[in-house]
């Protein structure tokens, strides 16, 4: 394959994104739909902006339902931004038609991450690999299975003849990511998005793929956008890294200072849960408790924070966080004990609509006041659980309890020495705010 | 820490008929589960593990054909029939598989899971009963009862994949069988769930069977680990002695191949596992062995007892007085080419 000619001439930024949203919107009901209700939006991306350097592999990093791959797919355009720009080449490429944008995927191409239902099994290797150059009206017949020839070579897939004519079932779980790749690279992209082009293969493999990605980088001055929720082969592969979590860049920087000296509470979570073969590794048991929650109803305040173990006063606490707390001491209760907590508490659901205050009645012929000692309790079997830290005050009053949080304050991107985090500890504002909130509650306490 | 094994297999065989010959998925293999203990089989994809699991079960496909001894409780599972196996797999052997909502019915409450699971293996428990040892059991995997008359789909990935957990553990089992049981997990979620697979020892007496590829977790969650490769036991003993000091090449091959945070730089296994209907000949992993010796393409290798209580089946450990003679010499080969490789 020919080397892209060297421009330095060109700007140094190949994709660069601002402000940018992808929303779903969820189905309602028939009803929903019928009186033009609206039924909701999932923020898949909400308000990421990052550059993307010529030459450069940034990763992308999050669990499931992080928006790392919603993210990639709208760069590539195969998912509608809602909201922002992203420039590509200096050219703002969210508003193309489909039609523009199909001369543009000759420059942006994707790995995706399992390789048996990326290729068609009734094509053969030679007619996958010549496809996206057919499409394209690359060259004639001879020129386009010369080309896929020396494509299969660069992959490794030499000699390429004894390839050609086999289909993808015939090869092995390597050989056929090597043809994704080849697909992938044969038009000469300067961008390749690989969706966790890895995390099928067997580990045995996983090194070689990796190799080769690192080699076509060299060859062919490829830019990446790694996506994974791996963060140990992304410490071998990327230059840059970028952890996702409910749609939002919650730290950033080089991978060097994200491994040497992770910030967000939630980088520290993924790289002490990675398994670790070494002889005197144990299971971590210190990780945040949870999954990552409903991206269609986040948490509020930072969305990290109901799992967060250094959540405080500014974190965004609220009915959700009760409900969680209750339910957590009562799975691990005897059943008599859970049932006369729960005969106190009442009906819990009202707990499921987010806000910082609610007014909680407590269930058939219990009082507030029961409701108050009841919360009082669990608070002192557990005084160091983060969740009072954000409860400004508790008040009973006849058959119900109102329960006030102190309002939740997004966190804002802050630059801490080369990486930039998304978290209060690190604002110095927040910290501020965080102290007079708690001088309000001990003033609060003394007065009850 | 273990009295007498709960589980021995001996001689252990399953094979697969296909259109293109026999598949040799296990080939003979002999293995001991201790009572409350934790063992990895580790190993890559299509070297049988998942067959082995299944085959300790009596669980196998159809089309599929076992000999040897699974002795459980004085008895052999092998070829018994299967209304006794149906009787024994839930209150003594349990599985719980990689894919939680596939295994639990979408139109059942979680509680009528439990009651239809206790009903059929202990009958006679009360309503009471049911409810009581079923919001204990979910409640030790960290499962609220609030959720108790829940649908599954209203559960995330590791929740439903918790409830199978307790749905095994319910009835007590002396041994579970779990088959990549975190596979699909998230990676917090996946440390969540390890951590309580390892403490079932303490929670609840029970062995545990955990098949896995990935080494970092039986490092992590497991007591012994045993290493297959292309349907035999390559190496077994105490998980951490072997990641100290692996004594079958391809254990140290795949050690060093495994991607973690500390991992200096990368490095792959040439070649590719074989196919298991025609493999190699003698020690199968000898085209690909870093190590490999004449004798390693000519005679199949001799299972060795080591000092810590560990066994191999490589040449490397002898016996010397079956290496015929030029037989340690290094074994010449061709180059691998990456066309032949994974």
């Amino acid at each position: 394959m020919q080397r892209k000619p060297d421009a330095p001439a060109r700007s140094d930024v190949l994709v660069s994104i601002r402000g940018l949203k992808t929303y779903y919107s969820l189905r309602g009901s028939f009803l929903d739909r019928l009186v033009g209700r609206e039924a909701g939006s999932v923020k898949a991306v909400d308000d990421v902006s990052l550059e993307l350097r010529r030459g450069e592999v940034l990763g992308l990093v999050g669990e499931s339902g992080s928006g790392k791959t919603t993210l990639g797919r709208t760069i590539l355009g195969l998912v509608s931004a809602t909201e922002g720009s992203i420039e590509f080449e200096g050219r703002e490429i969210t508003k193309l038609s489909e039609r523009e944008f199909r001369a543009l995927r000759r420059e942006m191409q994707i790995v995706f991450q399992d390789p048996h239902a990326s290729l068609n099994p009734a094509m053969t290797i030679g007619q996958l690999v010549e496809h996206p150059l057919q499409i394209h009206g690359v060259g004639t017949r001879t020129e386009r299975r010369i080309r896929v020839a020396e494509t299969l070579s660069t992959v490794g897939l030499d000699p390429p003849e004894q390839f050609m004519d086999k289909y993808a079932s015939d090869l092995s779980g390597g050989q056929k990511q090597r043809v994704v790749i080849a697909r992938a690279i044969i038009l000469n992209p300067a961008l390749l998005v690989a969706d966790e082009p890895v995390s099928m293969l067997d580990m045995s493999v996983r090194a070689k793929i990796l190799e080769l990605m690192l080699y076509l980088k060299r060859e062919l001055n490829l830019t990446y956008l790694y996506i994974t929720h791996d963060l140990a082969t992304a410490k071998f592969f990327c230059d840059r890294i970028a952890i996702l979590y409910l749609g939002r860049i919650v730290e950033i920087g080089p991978s060097e200072a994200i491994y040497a000296d992770p910030k967000h509470p939630y980088t520290k979570a993924l790289l002490r849960a990675i398994p670790d073969p070494d002889p005197h590794s144990s299971v971590p048991r210190d990780l945040p408790p949870g999954e990552v929650p409903d991206a269609a109803r986040p948490p509020l305040g930072c969305t990290f924070h109901p799992r967060c173990p250094m959540a405080f006063e500014v974190c965004g606490w609220e009915t959700r966080d009760l409900r969680d707390l209750l339910e957590a001491r009562w799975a691990l209760q005897a059943q008599e004990r859970y049932e006369a907590e729960q005969a106190v508490m009442g009906d819990l659901t009202t707990l499921e609509a987010p806000a910082p205050r609610i007014r909680l009645h407590a269930g058939r012929g219990r009082t507030g006041a029961e409701m108050a000692a009841l919360l009082e309790a669990v608070r002192d079997d557990a005084p160091d659980a983060r969740f009072w830290t954000g409860v400004k005050r508790i008040v009973a009053d006849g058959d119900h309890v109102e329960i006030e949080w102190f309002d939740p304050i997004p966190p804002r991107p802050l630059e801490a020495g080369p990486t930039t985090v998304e978290c209060h500890l690190f604002d110095d504002d927040a910290l501020a705010e965080a102290e007079r909130r708690r001088g309000q509650r001990a003033s609060l306490d003394a007065v009850s | 820490m273990s009295s007498g094994p709960v589980v021995s297999v001996r001689d252990l065989r399953v094979y697969y008929g296909t259109p293109r010959g026999t598949v040799r998925a296990v080939d003979r293999v002999s293995l001991d589960i201790g009572e409350g203990e934790v063992l990895g089989l580790v190993g890559e994809s299509g070297c049988g593990k998942s067959s082995l699991g299944r085959g300790i079960l009596g669980l196998l496909p159809e089309g599929a054909v076992s000999d040897g001894e699974v002795l459980y409780g004085g008895r052999n599972l092998v070829g018994m029939n299967a209304k006794e196996l149906r009787r024994l797999r839930g209150p003594d052997l349990g599985l719980i598989f990689q894919e939680p909502m596939t295994r639990l019915n979408p139109l059942m409450r979680i509680e009528d899971h439990f009651r239809e699971t206790l009903e059929q293996h202990e009958s006679g428990l009360t309503d009471r009963e049911i409810r009581t040892r079923s919001l204990e059991t979910l409640g030790q995997m960290g499962i609220p009862p609030t959720r108790f008359r829940q649908y599954p789909h209203e559960f995330s990935g590791g929740m439903r994949q918790r409830i199978m957990i307790a749905l095994a553990l319910v009835l007590r089992p002396k041994l579970l069988v779990a088959d990549e049981p975190t596979t699909s997990l998230d990676v917090i979620v996946e440390a969540q769930i390890l951590g309580i697979l390892s403490d079932l020892r303490r929670t609840f007496g029970t062995a545990l069977l955990l098949i896995t590829h990935n080494l970092g977790i039986v490092a992590e969650a497991c007591d012994r680990v045993a290493v297959m490769y292309a349907g035999k036991i390559a190496e077994e003993g105490n998980a951490g002695d072997v990641f100290a000091d692996p004594a079958h090449p391809y254990t140290r091959e795949l050690l060093r191949s495994t991607i973690s945070l500390e991992t200096a730089e990368l490095h792959s296994i040439p070649g590719a596992p074989p196919n298991l209907i025609d493999p190699p000949p003698a020690c199968r992993f000898h085209p690909r062995c870093p190590s490999a010796m004449v004798v390693c393409a000519d005679r199949d290798p001799v299972e060795q007892m080591l000092d810590d209580d560990r066994r191999v089946l490589c040449w490397l450990h002898g016996p010397a007085e079956r290496i015929p003679e030029g037989g340690t010499e290094p074994l010449e080969r061709e180059e691998i080419a990456v066309a032949e490789e994974a």
